[in-house]
């Protein structure tokens, strides 16, 4: 599966994308979160408990529990901030 | 129309485009958005998006706002890339038989944007740059969208 960072998660993650192995256990959104954080400090920072980030299963928002069995490609980021102000 | 480019965006040539060859538009209600410097001391800001998913945002969005409202054209044209203050950021004009759901459909497609469009700013402040935080005040007024038609 794809996944990809963007803007502060990218920063602190130090990658904008990567091909990733779903471990069996993993089944959810928020299992992969909860999965990403100990895969190094990076991961820890962008994935803490309390950060603000927010899912994308094949570029749709997706909450915690949406199933990535089938998904091609999850992002993460924080909230969006476009637009003029 | 929807567009998601780094050039900058031509607000006369986009509303040209928008009502050319029609005889139904009544009036056309349009917002452009502005890198805004000044008090907080950006000197400029780099626009980072999701390439796909904000097209497809921005699709849905649009798809929302024709069920809303009997509108007849819309065009959305938003840049990414770095900008400075004074630059265009983001342009949205909806053409209507009728100004009132022409101004309403503006409105509401320009909060929606700035909640659900994947686009995320870093400043360039003269301590280091910094990626912008999401707004509370920006969900509040693109939730109440979602009480009035």
């Amino acid at each position: 599966m794809k996944v990809l960072y963007f803007a502060g998660l990218r920063t602190r993650i130090g990658r904008a994308e990567e091909q990733i192995e779903l471990p069996a256990e993993v089944a959810t959104v928020g299992e992969l979160m909860a999965w990403m954080r100990g895969r190094g400090p990076g991961y820890a920072a962008a994935f803490a408990e309390g950060a603000l980030v927010r899912a994308a299963v094949d570029q749709d928002y997706a909450g915690p529990d949406r199933a990535l069995a089938g998904a091609v490609e999850v992002a993460f980021f924080p909230p969006v901030t476009g637009g003029g102000r | 129309m929807i567009r998601v480019q780094r050039e900058d965006i031509d607000v006369s040539a986009e509303l040209e485009r928008l009502t050319a060859g029609r005889g139904d538009i009544g009036g056309v209600a349009s917002f452009t958005g502005l890198v805004r410097g000044g008090e907080d001391g950006v000197r400029a800001m780099t626009l980072e998006h999701y390439a796909g998913m904000t097209e497809r945002q921005l699709a849905y969005i649009v798809e929302d706002a024709r069920r809303r409202w009997p509108v007849i054209e819309i065009t959305i044209v938003h840049r990414f890339g770095r900008l400075v203050p004074g630059e265009r950021i983001v342009f949205v004009a909806v053409a209507a038989a009728h100004r009132a759901e022409a101004f309403a459909a503006c409105e509401f497609l320009v909060d929606w944007l700035k909640t659900k469009a994947p686009f995320w700013k870093l400043e360039d402040r003269p301590g280091g740059s910094e990626w912008v935080e999401a707004r509370v005040e920006d969900d509040a007024r693109a939730g109440r969208w979602e009480r009035t038609p």
